[in-house]
């Protein structure tokens, strides 16, 4: 393997062209589920790019540790970890997201980004492509977070980041902010980011 | 890059030590969290109290009543408030389970005679941009100041005085429900709230 | 009738898939064929029913008696990983047909959301017994295979339509699931 990897790509891939969301289609889970604002969105993908980055710089610190067989578990234990203490922290400090978040939070074990990083990434490569790997696919599934809570939140609630821009009884695309408008405001952005990065490259 | 290899020993081994590691590290940071989540509900709680309620110098959370209802099966909560000693109101808790998607609670503040002093949203499930209207400012303004003794609270097309939500009735009807029970526990426990209790 | 209500909300009104967004990812992965999401469904109503029995037991017996409740995701996720593999090495051995039908489905049950998404519900179910949460949690997988073999069938037409390139492939599968998640929201409101 190359180990002069360029991290410049190594971060940028993340983002663009292998995105987690609108690319590879993982962790789709919480995509749909807690977008229906920006800011829970974006609370969402801070939450797992925190759990993504620190399970990548543990699992890449013990891989020569880890035998074979039981490097599955030991991720997941790992993980899980990590997810409880966001769990805590959130409840504690920012008792208002962690109740938008829900059962989103400890469901961040189970986003298939995390464990797929820590199997296909983490586990071969060395702490530094591991950290920039983590930066690059957090800050893409961030952005795919935060564009989709925004664009539901804006045409379904006639808000953005809470600040409203239509007056309080005006009738608003409600229809985004219910569980089809997740579907649907997904499907279009993922159009227009193929459309992007296509011509991008 | 080489695999290590899989024995029964280091496969027991490294699990251990990975699964201890995680227990102590959330042991611990379980201890360092306990005292602020404690307050972080508490803060909930009273800014909730703060909002309904009409200014109080006393501490409501002691004074606490807790009542049981055939009709919900949380508890209901009273507050009293006190100011300079004298009774000042309470805040008293409702619930309804016939919202659009079940469980509606909310908190009502009223002044010692019975009229409204505001109302606030604890907990809700209903439909975005329709039911959730129930939290916002054009609809609580109805019932500020108004006495349920003589306000209704229902709808308009149940016969009562409410501008019921856009697209929301059934949230409108569940409100009100939770509402006057909140209202029924004030006048019928009343008395004991206005006693001081120190 | 409380049983009743429990099994029309887990289908329809509250449908784990098409309105609260758990087990995204197989509902997506695996519905090009109707034969594969039926074999998919068998095998997370088997899983999901035995994840949610153990999860429940150990919470309640375990976890919160010795005031371990904040090891709850912890425990969870390694029950199931571990029932996942219990549950694979025994159907090999006991029913080989049925290996052959669910075998392929079992390993990408561990990270499906909705495995771990039922057990930490049925937590939270309102007075909530031991029967009741197994209840919730066949009905949580006959909610999804509703939706997943639904799906599945709207997909294999799709095969045949003619899409402009860019809706090709997701953008179209997300729009007929937006679609569909639009129909089940006409079940609101029935409980």
């Amino acid at each position: 393997m190359a180990e002069t990897l360029n991290q410049k790509q190594n971060f940028l891939k993340g983002i663009l062209k292998e995105n987690p969301v609108f690319v590879m289609l993982l962790g789709m889970c919480p995509t749909l589920g807690v977008t229906s604002s920006a800011f829970n969105g974006l609370g969402m993908g801070m939450a797992t790019l925190f759990v993504l980055l620190m399970s990548n710089i543990v699992v890449s610190l013990i891989k020569a540790q880890v035998p074979a067989k039981v490097r599955i578990p030991a991720f997941i234990v790992i993980i899980a970890s990590f997810v409880t203490v966001v769990e805590m922290v959130l409840e504690a400090y920012i008792p208002f997201l962690y109740e938008q978040l829900g059962i989103f939070i400890p469901l961040i074990v189970v986003n298939c980004l995390i464990l797929g990083r820590a199997e296909a990434f983490a586990s071969k490569n060395n702490l530094v492509s591991s950290i920039v790997d983590a930066l690059g696919m957090g800050a893409g599934f961030v952005l795919a977070l935060t564009a989709l809570g925004a664009t539901r939140e804006i045409l379904g609630n006639g808000s953005i980041f809470e600040f409203k821009f239509v007056p309080e009884d005006a009738s608003t695309l409600i229809l985004f902010i219910l569980p089809p408008g997740a579907f649907i405001a997904l499907a279009y952005l993922a159009i227009f980011f193929n459309r992007l990065t296509r011509n991008m490259a | 890059m080489k695999k290590k290899e899989s024995t029964l020993v280091n496969m027991v081994v490294v699990l251990f030590a990975i699964t201890l590691a995680a227990g102590l590290t959330l042991g611990f940071v379980n201890d360092l969290t306990l005292a602020p989540k404690a307050r972080a509900r508490l803060a909930k709680k009273l800014s909730a109290l703060q909002h309904v309620l009409p200014p109080f110098d006393n501490d409501p959370v002691s004074g606490i009543i807790r009542i049981g209802t055939p009709t919900a099966k949380d508890s209901i909560e009273l507050y009293p408030a006190f100011q300079e000693g004298s009774f000042a109101g309470a805040a008293v808790t409702g619930v309804s389970e016939k919202g659009y998607s079940g469980l509606i609670k909310i908190m009502v503040g009223f002044q010692p005679d019975g009229r409204i002093n505001n109302i606030e949203v604890l907990e809700q499930k209903e439909t975005p941009g329709l039911g959730t209207k129930m939290k916002g400012e054009a609809f609580l303004r109805q019932f500020r100041g108004k006495n349920p003794e003589t306000f209704d609270m229902r709808a308009k097309k149940d016969g009562g005085a409410v501008d019921a939500l856009a697209g929301a009735t059934i949230t409108t009807r569940a409100f009100a429900e939770a509402a006057q029970q909140a209202y029924d526990a004030f006048t019928e426990h009343k008395d004991t709230l206005a006693k001081p209790h120190n | 009738m409380e049983f009743l209500i429990i099994l029309i909300s887990a289908v329809f009104v509250n449908n784990i898939v098409l309105s609260q967004f758990l087990g995204i990812c197989p509902f997506l992965g695996v519905s090009s064929k109707v034969s594969t999401s039926v074999g998919m469904s068998g095998a997370v109503l088997f899983v999901m029913t035995i994840a949610t029995t153990v999860t429940y037991l150990l919470h309640q017996y375990l976890l919160v008696p010795m005031g371990l409740d904040y090891l709850r995701t912890i425990t969870f996720i390694l029950v199931i990983a571990a029932l996942v593999q219990m549950v694979e090495i025994v159907m090999k051995k006991v029913s080989p047909p049925l290996y052959q039908a669910l075998g392929v489905f079992l390993p990408l049950i561990t990270t499906n959301c909705a495995v771990l998404g039922v057990a930490i519900l049925a937590l939270g179910l309102e007075d909530g017994s031991l029967i009741k949460a197994v209840f919730f949690a066949i009905s949580s997988s006959a909610g999804f295979a509703l939706a997943l073999i639904v799906f599945a069938s709207i997909r294999e037409y799709l095969e045949l339509a003619d899409l402009p390139e860019g809706m090709k492939g997701v953008p179209i599968n997300l729009l007929v699931a937006g679609l569909l998640s639009l129909a089940f929201l006409g079940f609101a409101g029935l409980v």
